[in-house]
């Protein structure tokens, strides 16, 4: 069994209260840091961990906290990012369900390595029941005297205030969060300027996901060494993976980065269900490009998945059988995006819907020979020319489904059919 | 100060410039929808992107700033490919209603189309129907088909009138510009969003099917509307007389001043124009004989006028004139009358204050209270020593018997009431009118002399900053009408005084040489957006 970072207390259990979280060690990190360390020296161990943001994108996360302007009069902020809205995602979840306390220890470490006397949780509104578990958490951290003024007696003060979303997946965007979390409509900002230096209301700000500011107390507690050695290098530590699909056992599974995909779904998730053919894999949500079963003994590294051309992404890991019409599949997909863009920039808003009017056609059997090429230039011109990533995130998927499903689309476009339907017969 | 190079070309700029800032310096068009000098960075549309060398990435260029050694390029085969494709999705839901499209000819969809778009079409889906064609306040008609979701108007209205009407509603493929639940856009500047609309989304109801804008001559000019003096063009139609029934004024557009009045004109300014086209124009003179106007040629007038001025003053006196100017002259026409009326008659009662009854008042951005483009330019010209105010004598009854009065495009009926200018005009035996429109003032005269508006002349306006404008001739005097300083040469002339000014720069010419507030300004040296003048009440005189 590999050794367990955010779950490690919680594999079959939940630890909802402080006091059971108190039980197993639970603010002990954060006391040796308020009371032994200097926000620098929190921030340079993250950095030696080789924690890397599990929201999506792997940035370095003690980088990003050092980026963070030091001599400025305005308030820092840390926003923690439970938007959780990527298909085929649900690991934040599994961290505020069943450890709640662990993000907030996470959340005040991380304030104060950043100098944020202010944090905002800013948590997808369909989460309701999970908003209810934080509020409590808070409640209780404040009643503990783990949050509030004067912390632990160290003289350091943080407020956390919680705040629900609208339930737009652009709000998970970090710069779309912050103007929804502004009061404005979740817009992503230009970049630059970086949140870092203009960020919530115009201030410093860190946003960081969920299950990145889980991962700090351990890392405090056991050091930066031990972290980055379960993983493999530049990649410390280990990943909630979610797990669904033609699986036998689908679950958010905690393993170490790096470990091959084959082992997540042959060895954990249980195999494919029913014994059927595992036709392909996204392995980090729905923006990711798709592998093909051939592709499966990659390592679940941030480096080695973006190697073979896609990404570890959210850690969402969508498993499909020979039965999966990838037309259909790819279809659902284009609808999510094509629902989700915001709209600002031209290329993602006429995009996203031009995809999924095609491969609407193609999948109603009302395709035309050009569409495929089509499809292919259409989500061309929408890469690397947005204001946010999620124009990218729409097209990479579809082209690397037609590139590696080029027959079964085609098959569509002519006959007029799918041919995988007709393997089911 | 970093230099960089754009397509080859290099060039130094201050810091803190974008390269979109830095091309235009160069000459070198980077296509734009949602950038606007005047309005913050969307950097939305995506038309401006870059490459920039060794970044992967392509930069929109109206976010960027540039940095020392910059290599910028704009029409490699990658950005050419990017910007064509970002047309394509701009126009893949567009109606292509050109044929019936009032932005036809000036629009941006079809510029950019045919300079960096012209790909074959493969948009073969059906196009999202939105609505068209809606009012959404009293100038202002909205054609979300037609819109590319710039963001410039919700920029305008949340940023420069600050009046928040509109906004992007929805998101992805469904945004659309909509107004806020229970608004009209209804502020004093609407009529710019027409104006930056790239597109024929906004159009103005004022102009909406009145004239192709291919028809168009644009003539430079001042907005006679209030003492700001923005700068304006005129947009007249010379070669089509025959639309919108043969009005040739056609719009007004705001011309970019950067100490004046940016980008942006007022509404009130910017519709303003009507009068000059109106059927209310004098355009002929007259003389009333037998409670009956009776029009005669513009000389026979004059010689006519002549007459009984040289009869009030040899009969009666120099105190038996009155002269009411206008701060709505130009400085030309202002100094004309100063120097035949003041110098050559020597006469002592020459004013253009008339106490307004109804002021207006103006607004915290443009718009002014003093509703005339000229009262600074009449105060440096006509107001010296003597001391003389009209509302003394105003509110004077009857004292003393007064001959002859002449009216410069002075309603006195509306500013004064009915009453007051009733009282104050049956004063005089002979009462001239020199004006463009009929009023209830004009109606009231003895003697009436058609004078050209703002739009069929040139000379200057001084604004309330002390800035000296130029105006310039858009269309030809609408009759016999003439500039007022024309007018008042001719009758000059009939007196027996050597006028012979050719144009109002020779009347400039030597308004700088008498006028101290003018002094060593020169009128080529005004140029398209003016000069300031010193302050005037801190010229020594
Ligand atoms: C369209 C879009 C949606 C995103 N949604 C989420 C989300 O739901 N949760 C999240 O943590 N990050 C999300 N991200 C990534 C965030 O922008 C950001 O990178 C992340 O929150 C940073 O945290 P980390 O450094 O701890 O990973 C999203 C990004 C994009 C482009
Ligand atoms: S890429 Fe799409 S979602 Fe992102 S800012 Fe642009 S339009 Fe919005
Ligand atoms: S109406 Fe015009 S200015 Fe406004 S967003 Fe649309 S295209 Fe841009
Ligand atoms: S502010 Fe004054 S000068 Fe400017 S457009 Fe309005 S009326 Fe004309």
């Amino acid at each position: 069994m590999p050794e367990l970072v955010v779950l490690r207390d919680v594999q079959d259990s939940e630890l909802r209260h402080i006091e059971d979280y108190l039980k197993v060690g639970g603010y002990q990190a954060l006391k040796k840091v308020l009371l032994e360390l200097k926000p620098e020296q929190v921030v340079d161990e993250v950095k030696k961990s080789g924690l890397r943001g599990r929201g999506g994108a792997g940035f370095p996360t003690g980088m990003k906290w050092s980026f963070i302007p030091k001599n400025v009069d305005k308030p820092k902020y840390l926003v923690v990012n439970a938007d959780e809205s990527e298909p085929g995602t649900c690991k934040d979840r599994v961290i505020i369900e069943r450890n709640p306390h662990l993000l907030m220890e996470g959340i005040v470490i991380g304030s104060y390595a950043i100098g944020a006397h202010c944090c905002y949780l800013y948590i997808r509104g369909e989460y309701y029941e999970q908003a209810q578990i934080l509020s409590l958490a808070i409640e209780e951290a404040y009643q503990h005297g783990f949050l509030g003024k004067n912390i632990l007696r160290s003289g350091y003060d943080l407020d956390v205030h919680l705040h629900r979303g609208a339930g737009a997946y652009i709000c998970g965007e970090e710069t779309g969060l912050l103007e929804s979390l502004e009061g404005k409509k979740g817009w992503p900002r230009l970049k630059p300027p970086f949140p870092a230096v203009v960020g919530l209301y115009g201030c410093p700000t860190v946003i960081n996901n969920v299950e990145t500011l889980a991962t700090v107390p351990r890392i405090m507690e056991r050091g930066a060494d031990w972290f980055a050695s379960l993983g493999t290098p530049k990649n410390g530590g280990t990943r909630l993976f979610a797990v669904s699909g033609h699986v036998n056992k689908p679950g958010t599974y905690e393993l170490p980065l790096g470990i091959p995909l084959r082992e997540i779904i042959f060895n954990y998730a249980g195999g494919m269900k029913d014994d059927k053919v595992l036709k392909a894999v996204i392995p980090g949500g729905s923006s990711c490009p798709i592998l093909t079963a051939d592709e499966i003994d990659v390592k679940m590294d941030f480096d080695s998945v973006a190697a073979i051309g896609s990404m570890l992404g959210s850690g969402g890991v969508v498993v499909m059988n020979e039965e999966a019409c990838m037309v259909k599949v790819l279809l659902r997909i284009a609808k999510f995006y094509a629902h989700e863009s915001c709209g600002q920039c031209t290329p993602c808003r006429e995009g996203t819907t031009w995809l999924k009017n095609i491969l609407q056609r193609v999948n109603d059997g009302q395709g035309r020979p050009k569409d495929l090429d089509h499809l292919m230039g259409i989500a061309f011109n929408m890469i690397g020319t947005t204001i946010c990533p999620l124009s990218d995130a729409a097209a990479l998927p579809v082209r690397s489904f037609i590139q590696k499903f080029r027959k079964e689309f085609e098959y569509h476009v002519h006959q007029k059919a799918c041919d995988v339907a007709q393997v089911m017969v | 100060m970093p230099t960089l190079t754009i397509n080859q070309k290099s060039i130094t700029v201050p810091d803190g410039t974008t390269i979109i800032q830095a091309a235009e310096k160069l000459d070198i068009e980077i296509p734009r929808y949602c950038y606007h000098p005047g309005l913050s960075i969307a950097g939305s549309c995506r038309m401006c992107l870059v490459e920039v060398e060794k970044i992967p990435k392509f930069q929109p260029a109206c976010n960027t700033r540039v940095s020392e050694g910059m290599v910028v390029h704009t029409n490699t085969e990658k950005v050419k490919e990017a910007v064509s494709g970002v047309l394509e999705f701009l126009l893949i839901n567009h109606p292509l209603d050109c044929p019936v499209c009032d932005q036809a000819g000036e629009c941006y969809l079809q510029e950019y189309y045919m300079k960096f778009g012209l790909y074959d079409s493969r948009m073969d889906e059906n196009k999202i129907k939105r609505h068209k064609a809606e009012i959404i306040g009293p100038h202002v008609i909205l054609d979300t088909e037609r819109c590319i979701l710039c963001s410039r108007c919700v920029r305008f209205v949340n940023e420069v009138s600050h009046s928040h009407e509109i906004g992007i509603f929805n998101r992805g493929s469904q945004s659309e510009i909509r107004l806020l639940p229970g608004k009209i856009l209804d502020n004093n500047y609407s009529g710019n969003v027409v104006d930056i609309c790239p597109v024929g989304a906004l159009t103005d109801r004022d102009f909406r099917f009145q004239c192709r804008v291919w028809y168009l001559s644009e003539t430079k000019s001042i907005c006679p509307g209030c003492s700001r003096g923005c700068n304006i063009s005129i947009h007249s139609n010379r070669q089509r007389p025959h639309h919108a029934g043969g009005r040739r004024v056609m719009r007004l557009k705001p011309r970019f001043n950067a100490e004046v009045n940016h980008w942006w004109i007022c509404d009130e300014g910017r519709y303003g124009y009507k009068f000059i086209d109106d059927p209310s124009r004098i355009s002929l003179a007259r003389v009333k004989e037998k409670g009956e106007f009776l029009v005669l040629t513009l000389d026979q007038v004059i010689g006519r006028a002549g007459e009984k001025l040289r009869e009030a003053l040899e009969k009666v006196g120099r105190d038996s004139v009155v002269v009411v100017a206008s701060p709505r002259l130009t400085n030309e026409d202002l100094f004309v009358i100063r120097k035949f009326f003041g110098e050559d008659l020597g006469l002592s009662q020459i004013d253009f204050r008339v106490p307004d009854q109804n002021l207006a008042s103006g607004d915290d951005f443009l718009l002014r209270a003093d509703r005339n483009p000229n009262s600074r330019g009449a105060e440096a010209v006509l107001l010296d020593e003597n001391g003389f105010d009209l509302t003394q004598l105003l509110s004077m009854e009857n004292s003393r018997k007064l001959q002859l009065l002449c009216l410069f495009e002075q309603d006195l009926t509306k500013t004064l009431g009915e009453a007051w200018a009733k009282k104050f005009l049956q004063q005089f035996e002979y009462v001239i009118y020199v004006g463009s429109n009929e009023n209830e003032t004009s109606v009231l005269s003895h003697l009436t002399l058609p004078s050209a508006t703002y739009a069929e002349t040139e000379g200057t306006f001084t604004n309330f900053e002390g800035r000296v404008q130029k105006i310039n001739q858009a269309v030809e005097p609408l009759g016999d009408s003439l500039p007022t300083w024309q007018i008042v040469s001719k009758l000059a002339c009939a007196l027996g005084y050597r006028y012979n000014y050719e144009n109002a720069e020779e009347v400039f010419g030597e308004l700088a040489e008498r006028v101290v507030e003018f002094q060593d300004l020169a009128y080529e040296k005004i140029g398209d957006s003016g000069v300031e003048i010193p302050d005037i009440s801190k010229v020594q005189v």
